[in-house]
């Protein structure tokens, strides 16, 4: 599986932009399930059927990851930059960015305070001597990523965009795992989650899923003078209770709990404060869609040195694998 | 002449029936249907039974305005922006007022008798005042209601080389792109929905693209443009006069890349100057529409637009025939395709 985490998380994907990680899901995926589909948006939706009277679960895990888009080069090959999703100012000067036609450079910034840091007072500088020798190399209005290797600790993992890519990891492994699900089962690898949960929206309402599911990276408290939060790296899959996007349907919430504990699954409660996932479009769809959020806790999140734990990211892969094989019409 | 006609109806969010009308009697002759939906979308459609690919065109047809809400003892009227205004545009501009478009002028303490610390900041919204020329309170009633809306009276006019200047071209140069358009021949389905309340949270974009379902959508608009004096070149955004722009991402949607892709590929065979929108703020109607059901393509192409949400901006008409000719090289190349199949 960490190969897999190590394919997913080097694959380029910034939000709008994410072919490459869903040609690579879609090879992973195909043998496994019964119908491999993409829409308009770029969501890739594999399907499992279930049994003809068992319900529809939509499991959700993204595949952008937040990034940068050039706005303009300067006559000495300098390039600025603006934001795609959230991107942390604190986590750039220094950082490095790869742009889909595949040059790479450092972010530095203009001379002044650090308190004063803004976005126009970076730039990119990718070695070019000149306008002329740059836009060789790439053009205003290409996306790019932050640039990072993945690193296996032994339990931990860190790399980039572990935001959703642990997800999707997750999701391929638990579609590896499941044999005759009663429930038809949608896994939809979604795309521009980073900019406003788009894909699941478009995704669930042509989908009409019973019960929506996202698997997305939550924060934790567990580091020195952290912020409080009482979700920590190896302590179990986060079952999540809300966030700004959503308020875990009660049921939905419960069925999980009562799985984990059937199941012996290691779990926490996560309450997030800021944030969101796939799970709050979902759930207002069309006529609404119970719904909640299976999270693998993950420290320095929109960073390019995510860190996860590797038996967190198990407890999270037997979680979906016994609610996809749950006859959810006895709940 | 189109433009000016557009710019100097009046249309505030939730108002726009004056700017509807106005549309309606340009593009009747030229479509098969028309109606005015729930939410006042004015919804056109061409060719509604030929085969191929349903194309939406979308344009926005309210501008920013203000609405008065507080009338003063002395007759002086206080009002708030209907849309994203800046106050330090304001002072001292000439508005019509209400349903009896009374004359006014917006007002503010004289410098004289401002303190040092005000000198060094602008007016806000709440220390303006419209001064409609009443006697006193009665007489500022009888002429205004609260709730009515206050606009800039700015006329449509050319000058320089290229230019015009005048008030809400975002978006009724849209609207005139897209009137155009419908008066162009086409042999497939083409639907234009002209929309209502971008300026206040793209509201009207998508009950109108739930009725429409297209296949495809462009939306056509006015943005910003900053390339004035004393302002770095990275944060101009677009360029007066270098074409019309094509949006990558905005706060609102990232535009469809291969239709993107194409649109850049198509400037270029087409040789249509065109510019990459250089600013990721900012959100159009595209926003709405492709979120619409289960997704739908779309492409933002938009006029740039100096000074915007001001009582003037001002534009290259050279940008605005290179985006009709870019719309227009697109759909023919749509009926192309469709004839080869």
């Amino acid at each position: 599986m960490k190969t897999v985490i190590r394919q997913l998380t080097e694959a380029f994907g910034p939000s709008g932009y994410e072919t490459e990680v869903t040609e690579l899901i879609k090879t992973m995926v195909a043998k496994h399930a019964d119908e491999v589909k993409t829409d308009v948006l770029g969501n890739l939706i594999a399907i499992k059927n279930g049994s003809q009277d068992g319900q529809s679960i939509m499991f959700a895990a993204h595949t952008d990851e937040i990034g940068v888009v050039v706005t303009h080069i300067d006559d000495q090959g300098f390039l600025r930059f603006g934001s795609v999703g959230g991107v942390g100012i604190s986590t750039l000067v220094g950082n490095r960015v790869r742009f889909a036609g595949g040059a790479v450079g450092a972010i530095y910034q203009e001379k002044g305070s650090w308190k004063e840091l803004t976005l126009d007072k970076l730039y990119v500088d990718i070695g070019a001597e000149n306008k002329e020798e740059a836009l060789k190399k790439v053009k205003v209005g290409e996306f790019g990523i932050f640039h990072r290797e993945f690193e296996d600790l032994g339990d931990r993992l860190i790399a980039k965009s572990m935001d959703d890519r642990v997800g999707c990891a997750v999701l391929i492994e638990a579609l590896k795992k499941i044999q005759n699900p009663k429930n038809t089962l949608y896994f939809v690898f979604t795309a521009q989650e980073e900019v406003g949960l788009r894909g699941a929206r478009t995704a669930a309402y042509g989908l009409e899923p019973d019960l929506g599911i996202a698997l997305d990276v939550t924060l934790t408290g567990d580091m020195p003078e952290a912020r409080r939060m009482a979700v920590s790296l190896g302590k179990g899959a986060a079952i999540k209770v809300k966030d700004s996007s959503l308020i875990t349907h009660p049921k939905v919430k419960d069925l999980l709990v009562t799985l984990a504990e059937e199941n012996k699954i290691p779990y926490q409660m996560e309450v997030l404060e800021a944030g969101g996932t796939d799970a709050g479009a979902i759930h207002l769809t069309k006529a609404g869609v119970p719904s909640g959020a299976i999270s693998i806790p993950t420290r320095y999140v929109h960073s390019p040195s995510e860190m996860v734990d590797m038996r967190d990211v198990e407890a999270c892969v037997n979680l979906v694998v016994a609610l996809a094989e749950k006859d959810l019409a006895s709940v | 002449m189109l433009l000016a006609r557009l710019t100097e109806a009046n249309g505030a969010p939730g108002q726009e029936g004056e700017v509807r009308d106005l549309i309606r009697a340009e593009i009747e002759p030229h479509v098969h249907e028309i109606k005015t939906d729930a939410l006042g979308n004015l919804i056109a459609i061409k060719n509604p039974d030929s085969p191929g690919p349903k194309v939406m065109l979308a344009a926005h047809m309210d501008e920013v305005a203000l609405m008065i809400v507080g009338i003063e003892g002395n007759g002086f009227l206080k009002f708030r922006p209907i849309g994203g205004v800046d106050p330090r545009v304001l002072v001292a501009k000439s508005v019509l007022v209400g349903a009896k478009k009374i004359s006014g002028v917006i007002g503010s303490k004289p410098i004289h008798l401002q303190k040092a610390p005000e000198r060094e900041r602008a007016f806000t919204m709440q220390e303006l005042l419209i001064d409609i020329g009443a006697k006193n309170k009665e007489e500022a009633e009888r002429l205004v209601k609260l709730g009515e809306i206050a606009y800039f009276t700015t006329k449509y006019e050319e000058f320089g080389h290229d230019k015009a200047k005048a008030k809400a071209l975002d978006d009724r140069v849209g609207c005139a792109l897209a009137i155009r358009l419908l008066q162009t021949e086409v042999s497939f389905p083409l639907i234009v929905a002209f929309t209502v309340q971008e300026e206040v949270g793209l509201r009207g974009a998508g009950v109108a693209t739930y009725q429409i379902k297209p296949d495809v959508a462009l939306v056509l608009e006015g943005t910003t443009a900053s390339d004035v004096p004393g302002t770095d070149e990275h944060k101009h955004a677009t360029t007066v006069g270098a074409g019309p722009c094509i949006t990558v991402i905005d706060r609102a949607s990232i535009p469809h890349p291969p239709l993107v892709r194409e649109l850049f590929a198509l400037a270029e065979e087409e040789e249509i100057k065109v510019q990459v929108r250089r600013n990721t703020a900012g959100g159009t109607d595209a926003g709405q529409i492709q979120l619409s059901e289960e997704g739908v393509k779309v492409a933002t192409i938009a006029v740039p637009c100096r000074y915007i949400h001001s009582p003037v901006s001002v534009m290259s008409k050279d940008d605005y025939e290179g985006a009709f000719k870019l719309v227009k090289s697109y759909l023919k190349r749509l009926q192309e395709q469709e004839a080869r199949k």
